[in-house]
């Protein structure tokens, strides 16, 4: 039987990992009985869909672009190589 | 077809290309330098000539070239990590028998769009606070996108250090929530 600590390595390994059926079960058997752990894992899961709201609309925001200097700078480079 | 070229390229994609990386890397000086990276490879590409879908196949490279970034990343951060191992534990959150010494406490989930917005304000000031490498490790692991099962599939080959310290930064951001979120 897996204790909370062990439980919540494994949910948080879950996020980067394919569990072996043996921890996803022993997992799923601790959120049962565990309000807390069961807690837990779905605010690391609020976490993770927060994240990818914040990422879409990093990328969705057309105010925040490539500084003209760069570009400049990205244009020099590229003559260079073709030269 | 017409041969493509680089400077409209540059001027019509750089922009998408630099909010794509800033929004993974969240460094603008990285952010710029693989973008830069990117449009010499597609130069350098046999293929260059032959592109119809140029911002498609411009994301692409970029990709590769924000993998190679993160995994560099991810060897420094592992590198660090081991001169820490002592706290590795994560003792504070335990107690000796392996229970939460603090249970998690239950959060709102943010319903609305106002909600939804100062979760993320209060989400991103939890993330300023990590190491800034760690952030960013974290962030591409946790973005989880469907197009970006690639680059999760590369950055799994990791070591148990790399779970450690990914554990590590969930814990903390998520008692950093607690704290800020909860009584906000």
């Amino acid at each position: 039987m897996l204790n909370c600590k062990q439980t919540s390595q494994l949910v948080s390994q879950s996020l980067d990992r394919r569990l072996s059926l043996r921890e996803r079960i022993a997992v799923r058997l601790h959120l049962l009985i565990c309000k807390y752990c069961k807690r837990f894992s779905q605010q690391l899961l609020a976490i993770r869909i927060g994240l990818q709201r914040m990422t879409k609309s990093m990328e969705e925001d057309t105010h925040l672009n490539m500084p003209s200097e760069t570009k400049a700078r990205i244009a020099k480079a590229l003559e260079a190589e073709s030269k | 077809m017409k041969t493509p070229n680089v400077h409209d390229w540059l001027t019509e994609h750089s922009d998408y290309l630099y909010r794509f990386a800033l929004a993974r890397l969240r460094d603008p000086h990285l952010a710029e330098d693989v973008v830069q990276e990117t449009f010499i490879a597609a130069i350098k590409s046999p293929s260059f000539a032959e592109q119809s879908a140029p911002r498609t196949w411009l994301t692409g490279i970029l990709k590769h070239k924000i993998i190679d970034v993160m995994r560099k990343n991810m060897r420094e951060v592992v590198a660090t990590d081991l001169m820490h191992e002592e706290d590795a534990n994560m003792d504070e959150f335990f107690d000796e028998t392996g229970h939460w010494a603090e249970k998690p406490l239950a959060w709102d989930i943010p319903h609305d769009a106002l909600e939804q917005k100062q979760f993320l304000v209060i989400l991103q000031q939890c993330m300023d606070k990590l190491p800034s490498k760690l952030a960013a490790l974290f962030l591409m692991r946790d973005i989880h996108e469907t197009d970006n099962e690639e680059i999760c599939k590369e950055l799994s080959i990791t070591s148990t250090n790399a779970w450690v310290m990914l554990y590590r930064a969930r814990m903390g951001i998520r008692k950093c929530l607690e704290i800020h979120w909860l009584q906000a």
